[in-house]
Protein backbone atom coordinates (compact mmCIF):
# COMPACT_ATOMS: atom_id res chain seq x y z
CA UNK A 1 0.00 0.00 0.00
CA UNK A 2 1.28 3.40 -0.93
CA UNK A 3 1.42 5.69 2.09
CA UNK A 4 1.73 9.22 0.83
CA UNK A 5 1.26 12.63 2.34
CA UNK A 6 -2.25 12.97 0.96
CA UNK A 7 -3.43 9.73 2.58
CA UNK A 8 -1.87 10.64 5.93
CA UNK A 9 -3.53 14.06 5.81
CA UNK A 10 -6.88 12.43 5.08
CA UNK A 11 -6.63 9.89 7.89
CA UNK A 12 -5.30 12.51 10.29
CA UNK A 13 -8.21 14.78 9.46
CA UNK A 14 -10.74 12.00 10.13
CA UNK A 15 -9.27 11.77 13.63
CA UNK A 16 -8.97 15.56 13.92
CA UNK A 17 -5.20 15.30 14.21
CA UNK A 18 -2.57 17.17 12.24
CA UNK A 19 1.01 16.26 11.46
CA UNK A 20 3.55 18.70 10.11
CA UNK A 21 7.25 18.57 9.26
CA UNK A 22 9.26 15.91 11.04
CA UNK A 23 6.23 14.54 12.81
CA UNK A 24 4.59 13.92 9.48
CA UNK A 25 7.67 12.18 8.10
CA UNK A 26 7.77 10.00 11.18
CA UNK A 27 4.11 8.98 10.97
CA UNK A 28 4.48 8.22 7.27
CA UNK A 29 7.44 5.97 8.05
CA UNK A 30 5.50 4.21 10.84
CA UNK A 31 2.46 3.66 8.72
CA UNK A 32 4.63 2.26 5.94
CA UNK A 33 6.07 -0.27 8.36
CA UNK A 34 2.59 -1.26 9.51
CA UNK A 35 1.18 -1.66 6.02
CA UNK A 36 4.31 -3.51 4.82
CA UNK A 37 3.70 -6.00 7.61
CA UNK A 38 0.05 -6.29 6.57
CA UNK A 39 1.14 -6.88 3.00
CA UNK A 40 3.26 -9.79 4.20
CA UNK A 41 0.19 -11.26 5.92
CA UNK A 42 -1.85 -10.64 2.82
CA UNK A 43 0.61 -12.69 0.80
CA UNK A 44 -0.45 -15.83 2.66
CA UNK A 45 -2.96 -17.90 0.71
CA UNK A 46 -6.19 -17.84 2.78
CA UNK A 47 -8.59 -18.91 0.05
CA UNK A 48 -9.96 -21.86 1.98
CA UNK A 49 -9.79 -20.34 5.44
CA UNK A 50 -12.90 -18.97 7.15
CA UNK A 51 -12.32 -15.44 8.40
CA UNK A 52 -11.63 -15.33 12.13
CA UNK A 53 -13.33 -12.31 13.62
CA UNK A 54 -13.46 -13.20 17.30
CA UNK A 55 -10.74 -14.80 19.35
CA UNK A 56 -13.11 -16.84 21.51
CA UNK A 57 -16.14 -18.97 20.67
CA UNK A 58 -18.25 -17.28 23.26
CA UNK A 59 -21.65 -15.99 22.11
CA UNK A 60 -24.60 -14.17 23.70
CA UNK A 61 -22.72 -12.36 26.45
CA UNK A 62 -25.84 -10.44 27.38
CA UNK A 63 -27.04 -8.23 30.18
CA UNK A 64 -30.48 -7.98 31.82
CA UNK A 65 -32.23 -4.65 31.31
CA UNK A 66 -31.75 -3.42 34.88
CA UNK A 67 -30.56 0.16 35.45
CA UNK A 68 -27.82 1.25 37.85
CA UNK A 69 -26.08 4.52 38.59
CA UNK A 70 -22.38 3.78 38.38
CA UNK A 71 -21.11 7.29 37.66
CA UNK A 72 -22.56 10.48 39.13
CA UNK A 73 -23.08 13.71 37.26
CA UNK A 74 -20.20 15.34 39.15
CA UNK A 75 -17.85 12.44 38.48
CA UNK A 76 -18.76 12.47 34.80
CA UNK A 77 -17.78 16.12 34.43
CA UNK A 78 -14.80 16.03 36.78
CA UNK A 79 -12.10 15.36 34.21
CA UNK A 80 -13.51 17.56 31.48
CA UNK A 81 -11.10 20.32 30.41
CA UNK A 82 -14.01 22.72 30.12
CA UNK A 83 -17.46 22.42 31.65
CA UNK A 84 -20.22 24.20 33.52
CA UNK A 85 -22.50 22.77 36.17
CA UNK A 86 -24.56 20.91 33.56
CA UNK A 87 -22.62 20.43 30.35
CA UNK A 88 -19.33 19.50 28.77
CA UNK A 89 -18.15 22.59 26.94
CA UNK A 90 -16.24 22.27 23.71
CA UNK A 91 -15.12 24.64 20.95
CA UNK A 92 -18.03 25.58 18.73
CA UNK A 93 -18.78 22.97 16.09
CA UNK A 94 -21.42 23.78 13.57
CA UNK A 95 -20.99 21.53 10.62
CA UNK A 96 -21.50 17.84 11.07
CA UNK B 1 -44.26 18.99 -16.12
CA UNK B 2 -44.62 16.99 -12.92
CA UNK B 3 -46.79 14.34 -14.60
CA UNK B 4 -43.86 13.37 -16.86
CA UNK B 5 -41.82 12.31 -13.84
CA UNK B 6 -41.99 9.63 -11.22
CA UNK B 7 -40.49 9.99 -7.74
CA UNK B 8 -38.63 7.13 -6.06
CA UNK B 9 -38.42 7.33 -2.28
CA UNK B 10 -36.88 5.15 0.39
CA UNK B 11 -37.06 5.94 4.10
CA UNK B 12 -34.74 5.26 7.01
CA UNK B 13 -36.49 5.39 10.36
CA UNK B 14 -34.56 5.48 13.61
CA UNK B 15 -36.63 4.30 16.56
CA UNK B 16 -35.40 4.73 20.13
CA UNK B 17 -36.19 1.61 22.11
CA UNK B 18 -38.19 1.90 25.33
CA UNK B 19 -35.70 -0.17 27.28
CA UNK B 20 -34.90 0.77 30.86
CA UNK B 21 -31.16 0.92 30.16
CA UNK B 22 -28.85 1.84 27.30
CA UNK B 23 -27.85 -0.49 24.47
CA UNK B 24 -24.42 -1.46 25.77
CA UNK B 25 -24.38 -0.21 29.37
CA UNK B 26 -26.69 -0.18 32.36
CA UNK B 27 -27.21 3.57 32.78
CA UNK B 28 -30.80 4.78 32.61
CA UNK B 29 -32.42 5.30 29.22
CA UNK B 30 -34.99 8.08 29.58
CA UNK B 31 -35.93 11.33 27.92
CA UNK B 32 -35.87 14.66 29.68
CA UNK B 33 -33.48 14.02 32.59
CA UNK B 34 -31.06 16.72 33.81
CA UNK B 35 -28.09 16.97 31.42
CA UNK B 36 -25.28 14.45 31.85
CA UNK B 37 -26.94 12.46 34.63
CA UNK B 38 -27.79 9.27 32.72
CA UNK B 39 -24.22 8.34 32.00
CA UNK B 40 -21.67 5.65 32.76
CA UNK B 41 -17.99 5.06 32.03
CA UNK B 42 -19.07 3.16 28.91
CA UNK B 43 -21.39 5.91 27.70
CA UNK B 44 -18.64 8.46 28.33
CA UNK B 45 -16.28 6.35 26.22
CA UNK B 46 -13.62 6.10 28.90
CA UNK B 47 -10.60 4.02 27.94
CA UNK B 48 -10.59 0.42 29.09
CA UNK B 49 -14.35 0.09 29.43
CA UNK B 50 -16.22 -2.69 27.67
CA UNK B 51 -19.77 -2.64 26.34
CA UNK B 52 -22.24 -5.40 27.28
CA UNK B 53 -25.26 -6.00 25.08
CA UNK B 54 -28.77 -5.42 26.48
CA UNK B 55 -30.92 -8.55 26.12
CA UNK B 56 -34.09 -6.48 25.79
CA UNK B 57 -32.94 -4.68 22.65
CA UNK B 58 -32.59 -8.00 20.85
CA UNK B 59 -36.05 -9.05 22.02
CA UNK B 60 -37.55 -5.77 20.79
CA UNK B 61 -35.83 -6.10 17.41
CA UNK B 62 -37.19 -9.64 17.04
CA UNK B 63 -40.67 -8.36 17.96
CA UNK B 64 -40.59 -5.76 15.22
CA UNK B 65 -39.09 -8.25 12.78
CA UNK B 66 -41.92 -10.71 13.44
CA UNK B 67 -44.56 -8.00 13.08
CA UNK B 68 -43.17 -7.09 9.66
CA UNK B 69 -42.64 -10.71 8.54
CA UNK B 70 -38.87 -10.30 8.32
CA UNK B 71 -36.24 -13.01 8.36
CA UNK B 72 -34.44 -12.98 11.70
CA UNK B 73 -30.71 -13.57 11.31
CA UNK B 74 -29.43 -16.46 13.34
CA UNK B 75 -25.84 -15.27 13.70
CA UNK B 76 -24.95 -11.65 14.12
CA UNK B 77 -22.05 -9.51 15.12
CA UNK B 78 -21.53 -5.80 15.56
CA UNK B 79 -19.36 -3.31 13.73
CA UNK B 80 -17.69 -0.02 14.50
CA UNK B 81 -18.72 2.91 12.37
CA UNK B 82 -15.91 5.39 12.88
CA UNK B 83 -16.35 9.12 12.83
CA UNK B 84 -15.12 11.95 14.96
CA UNK B 85 -17.74 14.10 16.57
CA UNK B 86 -17.98 15.43 20.13
CA UNK B 87 -21.37 13.87 20.92
CA UNK B 88 -19.89 10.45 20.13
CA UNK B 89 -17.25 10.09 22.84
CA UNK B 90 -15.87 6.72 21.74
CA UNK B 91 -15.15 8.00 18.24
CA UNK B 92 -17.25 5.23 16.76
CA UNK B 93 -20.84 4.07 16.82
CA UNK B 94 -21.47 0.40 17.60
CA UNK B 95 -23.90 -0.74 14.92
CA UNK B 96 -24.73 -3.73 12.77
CA UNK B 97 -23.20 -3.50 9.34
CA UNK B 98 -22.87 -6.90 7.66
CA UNK B 99 -25.40 -8.83 9.76
CA UNK B 100 -28.59 -6.83 10.41
CA UNK B 101 -30.94 -8.67 12.79
CA UNK B 102 -33.90 -8.45 10.37
CA UNK B 103 -34.06 -8.53 6.59
CA UNK B 104 -36.94 -8.69 4.13
CA UNK B 105 -40.53 -8.25 5.27
CA UNK B 106 -42.90 -5.42 4.49
CA UNK B 107 -45.26 -2.77 5.79
CA UNK B 108 -48.79 -2.57 4.38
CA UNK B 109 -50.03 0.91 3.70
CA UNK B 110 -53.22 2.28 2.24
CA UNK B 111 -52.71 4.97 -0.38
CA UNK B 112 -54.97 8.00 -0.67
CA UNK B 113 -57.21 6.23 -3.19
CA UNK B 114 -57.68 3.39 -0.70
CA UNK B 115 -55.41 1.00 -2.60
CA UNK B 116 -53.30 -1.33 -0.50
CA UNK B 117 -49.58 -1.33 -1.17
CA UNK B 118 -46.72 -3.27 0.37
CA UNK B 119 -43.55 -1.36 1.15
CA UNK B 120 -40.57 -3.69 1.25
CA UNK B 121 -38.20 -3.61 4.22
CA UNK B 122 -34.55 -3.95 3.23
CA UNK B 123 -33.20 -4.35 6.73
CA UNK B 124 -33.62 -3.53 10.41
CA UNK B 125 -30.50 -3.29 12.50
CA UNK B 126 -29.57 -2.49 16.09
CA UNK B 127 -27.34 0.43 16.95
CA UNK B 128 -26.83 3.22 19.47
CA UNK B 129 -27.80 6.87 19.51
CA UNK B 130 -25.29 9.71 19.90
CA UNK B 131 -25.42 12.42 22.57
CA UNK B 132 -26.77 15.89 21.95
CA UNK B 133 -24.73 18.93 20.96
CA UNK B 134 -26.30 22.29 21.68
CA UNK B 135 -24.90 25.00 19.43
CA UNK B 136 -27.26 27.90 19.94
CA UNK B 137 -27.21 28.55 23.68
CA UNK B 138 -23.67 29.82 24.24
CA UNK B 139 -21.82 32.29 22.06
CA UNK B 140 -18.43 30.60 22.13
CA UNK B 141 -18.92 27.01 23.17
CA UNK B 142 -20.92 24.04 22.04
CA UNK B 143 -22.58 22.31 24.99
CA UNK B 144 -22.64 18.52 25.07
CA UNK B 145 -25.20 16.39 26.89
CA UNK B 146 -24.46 12.67 26.81
CA UNK B 147 -27.73 11.40 28.34
CA UNK B 148 -28.90 10.21 24.93
CA UNK B 149 -25.57 8.62 24.01
CA UNK B 150 -25.88 4.85 23.89
CA UNK B 151 -29.70 4.79 23.69
CA UNK B 152 -30.67 1.64 21.78
CA UNK B 153 -31.97 2.33 18.28
CA UNK B 154 -33.52 0.22 15.60
CA UNK B 155 -32.87 1.53 12.13
CA UNK B 156 -35.61 0.46 9.74
CA UNK B 157 -34.69 0.82 6.07
CA UNK B 158 -37.22 0.47 3.25
CA UNK B 159 -36.75 -0.55 -0.34
CA UNK B 160 -37.18 2.35 -2.78
CA UNK B 161 -40.86 1.41 -3.04
CA UNK B 162 -42.53 4.69 -2.17
CA UNK B 163 -43.70 6.91 -5.02
CA UNK B 164 -45.12 10.02 -3.36
CA UNK B 165 -44.98 12.12 -0.22
CA UNK B 166 -48.46 10.83 0.67
CA UNK B 167 -47.22 7.26 0.57
CA UNK B 168 -44.26 8.22 2.75
CA UNK B 169 -46.65 9.78 5.25
CA UNK B 170 -48.88 6.70 5.24
CA UNK B 171 -45.82 4.48 5.74
CA UNK B 172 -44.64 6.51 8.74
CA UNK B 173 -48.12 6.37 10.24
CA UNK B 174 -48.14 2.58 9.94
CA UNK B 175 -44.64 2.18 11.36
CA UNK B 176 -45.42 4.46 14.29
CA UNK B 177 -48.65 2.59 14.99
CA UNK B 178 -46.77 -0.73 14.97
CA UNK B 179 -43.98 0.54 17.24
CA UNK B 180 -46.63 1.75 19.68
CA UNK B 181 -48.69 -1.45 19.54
CA UNK B 182 -45.53 -3.44 20.21
CA UNK B 183 -44.67 -0.98 23.00
CA UNK B 184 -41.04 -0.85 21.93
CA UNK B 185 -40.86 2.87 21.00
CA UNK B 186 -43.17 5.77 21.82
CA UNK B 187 -42.96 7.09 18.25
CA UNK B 188 -42.71 10.76 19.17
CA UNK B 189 -41.06 12.55 16.24
CA UNK B 190 -41.20 15.95 17.95
CA UNK B 191 -39.12 14.64 20.87
CA UNK B 192 -36.91 12.69 18.49
CA UNK B 193 -37.75 9.21 19.77
CA UNK B 194 -38.65 8.41 16.16
CA UNK B 195 -36.65 10.07 13.39
CA UNK B 196 -36.71 9.79 9.64
CA UNK B 197 -34.30 10.41 6.78
CA UNK B 198 -35.58 10.26 3.23
CA UNK B 199 -33.75 9.20 0.06
CA UNK B 200 -35.40 10.85 -2.89
CA UNK B 201 -34.82 10.74 -6.63
CA UNK B 202 -36.92 11.41 -9.69
CA UNK B 203 -36.95 9.79 -13.12
CA UNK B 204 -38.90 10.13 -16.33
CA UNK B 205 -42.12 8.16 -16.16
CA UNK B 206 -41.66 4.62 -17.40
CA UNK B 207 -37.88 4.76 -16.97
CA UNK B 208 -36.18 1.74 -15.46
CA UNK B 209 -33.15 3.69 -14.26
CA UNK B 210 -33.41 5.61 -11.00
CA UNK B 211 -32.24 9.21 -10.98
CA UNK B 212 -29.54 10.67 -8.72
CA UNK B 213 -30.46 10.12 -5.09
CA UNK B 214 -30.54 12.92 -2.53
CA UNK B 215 -30.79 12.28 1.20
CA UNK B 216 -32.88 14.69 3.28
CA UNK B 217 -32.47 14.93 7.05
CA UNK B 218 -33.78 16.92 10.01
CA UNK B 219 -37.51 16.54 9.68
CA UNK B 220 -39.05 16.49 13.12
CA UNK B 221 -42.64 15.60 12.32
CA UNK B 222 -44.46 13.35 9.88
CA UNK B 223 -45.93 16.42 8.19
CA UNK B 224 -42.44 17.83 7.73
CA UNK B 225 -41.29 14.59 6.12
CA UNK B 226 -44.17 14.93 3.71
CA UNK B 227 -43.41 18.60 3.02
CA UNK B 228 -39.67 17.99 2.60
CA UNK B 229 -40.29 15.20 0.09
CA UNK B 230 -42.77 17.34 -1.79
CA UNK B 231 -40.28 20.20 -1.99
CA UNK B 232 -37.42 17.93 -2.99
CA UNK B 233 -39.37 16.23 -5.80
CA UNK B 234 -40.24 19.61 -7.27
CA UNK B 235 -36.70 20.94 -6.87
CA UNK B 236 -35.23 17.95 -8.64
CA UNK B 237 -37.74 18.01 -11.51
CA UNK B 238 -37.15 21.72 -11.98
CA UNK B 239 -33.39 21.25 -12.02
CA UNK B 240 -33.65 18.47 -14.61
CA UNK B 241 -36.02 20.52 -16.76
CA UNK B 242 -33.48 23.35 -16.69
CA UNK B 243 -30.80 20.96 -17.84
CA UNK B 244 -28.95 21.10 -14.51
CA UNK B 245 -27.09 18.16 -13.10
CA UNK B 246 -28.14 16.73 -9.72
CA UNK B 247 -25.53 15.72 -7.15
CA UNK B 248 -25.71 12.86 -4.78
CA UNK B 249 -25.72 14.85 -1.55
CA UNK B 250 -27.27 15.29 1.85
CA UNK B 251 -29.71 18.13 2.35
CA UNK B 252 -31.31 19.48 5.47
CA UNK B 253 -35.00 20.35 5.72
CA UNK B 254 -35.66 23.94 6.67
CA UNK B 255 -39.13 23.97 8.21
CA UNK B 256 -39.32 27.78 8.36
CA UNK B 257 -38.81 28.23 4.64
CA UNK B 258 -40.33 24.89 3.71
CA UNK B 259 -37.30 23.99 1.61
CA UNK B 260 -34.14 21.87 1.70
CA UNK B 261 -30.60 23.18 1.94
CA UNK B 262 -27.43 21.40 0.89
CA UNK B 263 -25.31 20.19 3.82
CA UNK B 264 -22.31 19.62 1.58
CA UNK B 265 -19.18 20.89 3.24
CA UNK B 266 -15.53 21.06 2.29
CA UNK B 267 -15.13 17.85 4.21
CA UNK B 268 -14.22 14.76 2.22
CA UNK B 269 -17.02 12.26 1.68
CA UNK B 270 -17.89 10.30 4.81
CA UNK B 271 -15.39 7.57 5.37
CA UNK B 272 -16.70 5.40 8.19
CA UNK B 273 -14.07 2.63 7.96
CA UNK B 274 -16.39 -0.08 9.26
CA UNK B 275 -14.79 -3.07 10.92
CA UNK B 276 -16.06 -5.78 13.28
CA UNK B 277 -16.52 -4.62 16.90
CA UNK B 278 -14.16 -6.84 18.89
CA UNK B 279 -15.57 -5.78 22.28
CA UNK B 280 -18.99 -7.37 21.79
CA UNK B 281 -19.26 -11.11 21.34
CA UNK B 282 -21.49 -12.35 18.52
CA UNK B 283 -25.18 -12.97 19.07
CA UNK B 284 -26.99 -16.14 18.18
CA UNK B 285 -30.77 -16.07 18.01
CA UNK B 286 -32.38 -19.46 18.50
CA UNK B 287 -35.68 -20.80 17.22
CA UNK B 288 -36.78 -21.12 20.87
CA UNK B 289 -36.10 -17.48 21.52
CA UNK B 290 -38.10 -16.44 18.45
CA UNK B 291 -41.00 -18.68 19.50
CA UNK B 292 -40.87 -17.16 22.98
CA UNK B 293 -41.23 -13.66 21.55
CA UNK B 294 -43.96 -14.88 19.18
CA UNK B 295 -45.96 -16.25 22.09
CA UNK B 296 -45.96 -12.84 23.73
CA UNK B 297 -46.82 -10.79 20.67
CA UNK B 298 -49.79 -8.48 21.23
CA UNK B 299 -52.60 -8.31 18.68
CA UNK B 300 -51.45 -6.04 15.86
CA UNK B 301 -53.55 -3.31 14.25
CA UNK B 302 -54.00 -5.21 10.99
CA UNK B 303 -55.27 -8.31 12.83
CA UNK B 304 -57.73 -6.19 14.79
CA UNK B 305 -58.89 -4.49 11.59
CA UNK B 306 -59.61 -7.91 10.06
CA UNK B 307 -61.48 -9.04 13.14
CA UNK B 308 -63.56 -5.87 13.42
CA UNK B 309 -64.55 -5.83 9.75
CA UNK B 310 -64.97 -9.57 9.14
CA UNK B 311 -66.17 -10.92 12.45
CA UNK B 312 -67.82 -7.85 13.98
CA UNK B 313 -69.08 -6.54 10.61
CA UNK B 314 -67.98 -2.99 11.39
CA UNK B 315 -67.43 -0.60 8.49
CA UNK B 316 -63.80 -0.05 7.40
CA UNK B 317 -64.17 3.51 8.63
CA UNK B 318 -65.19 2.46 12.14
CA UNK B 319 -62.54 -0.25 12.27
CA UNK B 320 -59.69 2.01 11.22
CA UNK B 321 -60.77 4.64 13.75
CA UNK B 322 -60.79 2.08 16.54
CA UNK B 323 -57.34 0.68 15.76
CA UNK B 324 -55.71 4.10 15.38
CA UNK B 325 -54.49 4.04 18.99
CA UNK B 326 -53.83 0.87 20.92
CA UNK B 327 -55.46 1.92 24.24
CA UNK B 328 -58.74 2.66 22.43
CA UNK B 329 -58.65 -0.68 20.59
CA UNK B 330 -57.95 -2.50 23.85
CA UNK B 331 -60.87 -0.77 25.57
CA UNK B 332 -63.12 -1.69 22.65
CA UNK B 333 -61.97 -5.31 22.92
CA UNK B 334 -62.88 -5.26 26.58
CA UNK B 335 -66.33 -3.78 25.96
CA UNK B 336 -67.04 -6.36 23.27
CA UNK B 337 -66.07 -9.10 25.71
CA UNK B 338 -69.23 -8.09 27.61
CA UNK B 339 -71.65 -7.26 24.83
CA UNK B 340 -72.39 -8.67 21.41
CA UNK B 341 -73.65 -5.34 20.11
CA UNK B 342 -70.32 -4.55 18.40
CA UNK B 343 -71.64 -1.62 16.41
CA UNK B 344 -73.12 0.08 19.49
CA UNK B 345 -69.86 -0.46 21.37
CA UNK B 346 -67.94 1.18 18.51
CA UNK B 347 -70.40 4.09 18.44
CA UNK B 348 -70.12 4.69 22.16
CA UNK B 349 -66.35 4.66 22.13
CA UNK B 350 -65.87 6.76 19.01
CA UNK B 351 -68.68 9.08 20.16
CA UNK B 352 -69.40 9.83 23.81
CA UNK B 353 -66.24 8.28 25.28
CA UNK B 354 -63.84 9.94 22.84
CA UNK B 355 -65.48 13.34 23.03
CA UNK B 356 -65.35 13.19 26.83
CA UNK B 357 -61.61 12.42 26.65
CA UNK B 358 -61.00 15.14 24.07
CA UNK B 359 -62.90 17.76 26.05
CA UNK B 360 -60.92 17.05 29.17
CA UNK B 361 -57.63 16.43 27.38
CA UNK B 362 -57.46 12.97 28.93
CA UNK B 363 -56.11 9.69 27.65
CA UNK B 364 -57.91 6.38 27.49
CA UNK B 365 -56.17 5.14 30.62
CA UNK B 366 -57.69 8.05 32.57
CA UNK B 367 -61.26 7.15 31.56
CA UNK B 368 -63.18 6.50 34.79
CA UNK B 369 -65.86 4.08 33.59
CA UNK B 370 -64.97 0.42 33.16
CA UNK B 371 -65.54 -1.41 29.88
CA UNK B 372 -68.00 -3.71 31.62
CA UNK B 373 -70.14 -0.78 32.77
CA UNK B 374 -70.24 0.60 29.22
CA UNK B 375 -71.37 -2.83 28.04
CA UNK B 376 -74.13 -2.80 30.69
CA UNK B 377 -75.28 0.60 29.49
CA UNK B 378 -75.50 -0.76 25.95
CA UNK B 379 -77.40 -3.72 27.39
CA UNK B 380 -80.17 -1.65 28.99
CA UNK B 381 -80.60 0.33 25.76
CA UNK B 382 -80.88 -2.91 23.79
CA UNK B 383 -83.45 -4.21 26.26
CA UNK B 384 -85.54 -1.09 25.65
CA UNK B 385 -85.23 0.06 29.27
CA UNK B 386 -83.82 3.44 28.29
CA UNK B 387 -83.57 5.26 24.98
CA UNK B 388 -80.11 5.93 23.57
CA UNK B 389 -80.76 9.65 23.83
CA UNK B 390 -81.48 9.39 27.54
CA UNK B 391 -78.48 7.10 27.95
CA UNK B 392 -76.17 9.59 26.30
CA UNK B 393 -77.62 12.76 27.83
CA UNK B 394 -78.37 11.63 31.38
CA UNK B 395 -77.01 8.21 32.32
CA UNK B 396 -73.52 8.48 30.79
CA UNK B 397 -72.78 11.80 32.57
CA UNK B 398 -74.07 10.29 35.83
CA UNK B 399 -71.80 7.28 35.34
CA UNK B 400 -68.82 9.60 34.91
CA UNK B 401 -69.65 11.01 38.35
CA UNK B 402 -70.19 7.61 39.95
CA UNK B 403 -68.28 5.06 37.86
CA UNK B 404 -69.01 2.21 40.27
CA UNK B 405 -72.78 2.58 40.05
CA UNK B 406 -74.80 0.21 37.92
CA UNK B 407 -76.29 2.03 34.87
CA UNK B 408 -79.69 0.46 35.47
CA UNK B 409 -79.67 1.62 39.10
CA UNK B 410 -78.80 5.12 37.91
CA UNK B 411 -81.67 5.01 35.40
CA UNK B 412 -84.08 3.94 38.14
CA UNK B 413 -82.85 6.52 40.59
CA UNK B 414 -83.18 9.31 38.06
CA UNK B 415 -86.56 7.93 37.06
CA UNK B 416 -85.46 7.45 33.49
CA UNK B 417 -86.77 3.95 32.82
CA UNK B 418 -88.61 4.00 29.55
CA UNK B 419 -92.32 3.27 29.62
CA UNK B 420 -93.07 0.67 27.03
CA UNK B 421 -96.23 -0.45 28.75
CA UNK B 422 -98.98 0.03 26.12
CA UNK B 423 -101.68 1.31 28.44
CA UNK B 424 -99.66 4.13 29.87
CA UNK B 425 -98.41 5.16 26.41
CA UNK B 426 -101.98 5.04 25.08
CA UNK B 427 -102.99 7.23 27.95
CA UNK B 428 -100.40 9.86 26.94
CA UNK B 429 -101.52 9.64 23.32
CA UNK B 430 -105.15 10.19 24.23
CA UNK B 431 -104.14 13.30 26.11
CA UNK B 432 -102.12 14.60 23.14
CA UNK B 433 -105.03 13.98 20.78
CA UNK B 434 -107.47 15.67 23.13
CA UNK B 435 -105.22 18.73 23.54
CA UNK B 436 -104.58 19.31 19.83
CA UNK B 437 -107.80 18.78 17.88
CA UNK B 438 -106.89 21.06 14.95
CA UNK B 439 -103.52 19.34 14.36
CA UNK B 440 -105.27 15.98 14.53
CA UNK B 441 -107.65 17.12 11.85
CA UNK B 442 -104.82 18.37 9.62
CA UNK B 443 -103.05 15.03 10.12
CA UNK B 444 -106.13 13.14 9.14
CA UNK B 445 -106.39 15.36 6.06
CA UNK B 446 -102.99 14.16 4.91
CA UNK B 447 -100.31 16.20 6.77
CA UNK B 448 -98.48 13.08 7.89
CA UNK B 449 -95.37 15.05 8.85
CA UNK B 450 -97.24 16.18 11.97
CA UNK B 451 -96.27 12.84 13.54
CA UNK B 452 -93.10 14.55 14.71
CA UNK B 453 -95.12 17.22 16.47
CA UNK B 454 -97.32 14.65 18.23
CA UNK B 455 -94.32 12.61 19.30
CA UNK B 456 -92.75 15.77 20.72
CA UNK B 457 -95.88 16.45 22.74
CA UNK B 458 -95.97 12.87 23.94
CA UNK B 459 -92.35 12.95 25.03
CA UNK B 460 -93.03 16.18 26.89
CA UNK B 461 -95.93 14.62 28.75
CA UNK B 462 -94.00 11.44 29.54
CA UNK B 463 -90.84 13.41 30.41
CA UNK B 464 -88.94 11.52 27.74
CA UNK B 465 -89.62 8.13 29.21
CA UNK B 466 -92.02 6.71 26.66
CA UNK B 467 -90.36 4.10 24.50
CA UNK B 468 -90.23 5.99 21.20
CA UNK B 469 -90.56 2.91 19.03
CA UNK B 470 -93.70 1.63 20.70
CA UNK B 471 -95.10 5.14 21.04
CA UNK B 472 -94.59 5.90 17.37
CA UNK B 473 -96.46 2.79 16.34
CA UNK B 474 -99.36 3.34 18.76
CA UNK B 475 -99.55 7.02 17.85
CA UNK B 476 -100.07 6.23 14.16
CA UNK B 477 -102.66 3.59 14.98
CA UNK B 478 -104.65 5.89 17.22
CA UNK B 479 -104.45 8.86 14.82
CA UNK B 480 -105.64 6.71 11.91
CA UNK B 481 -108.67 5.59 13.85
Amino acid sequence: MNINEELVDHIAHLARLSFEGEAKDAIIADMKKITDFMDKLNAVDTDNVEPLIFMSDEINRLREDVPAQTVTHEEALRNAPKKDSDYFRIPKVLDK
Amino acid sequence: MRENYEAVIGLEVHAQMLTKTKAYSNDVNEYGAMPNTNISAITLGHPGTLPVMNKKTIEYAIKLGLALNCNIAEDQYFARKNYFYPDLPKGYQITQDKTPICTGGSVKIKTKDGVEKEIGITRIHMEEDAGKSIHDVDMYDTLVDLNRAGTPLLEIVTEPDLRSSDEAYAYLQEVRKLLRYLEICDGNMEEGSMRCDANISVMKKGSKVFGTKVEVKNMNSMRNVQRAIEFEINRQIEALENGEELFQETRSFDALNNSTISMRSKEAANDYRYFPEPDLQPIRVTEDQINGVKAEMPALPNDLFEKYTKEYKLSEYDASNLIEAKPIALFYNEVTAHTKNYKAAANWIMGDVKSFLNQRGLEMKDFPISAEQIAKLIGIIDEGKVSSTVASQSIFPAMLEAPEKDPLAIAQELNLIQESDEDSIKNYISQVIAQHPSEVERYRNGEKQLTGFFMGQLMRLSKGKADPKAANKLMREMLEQ
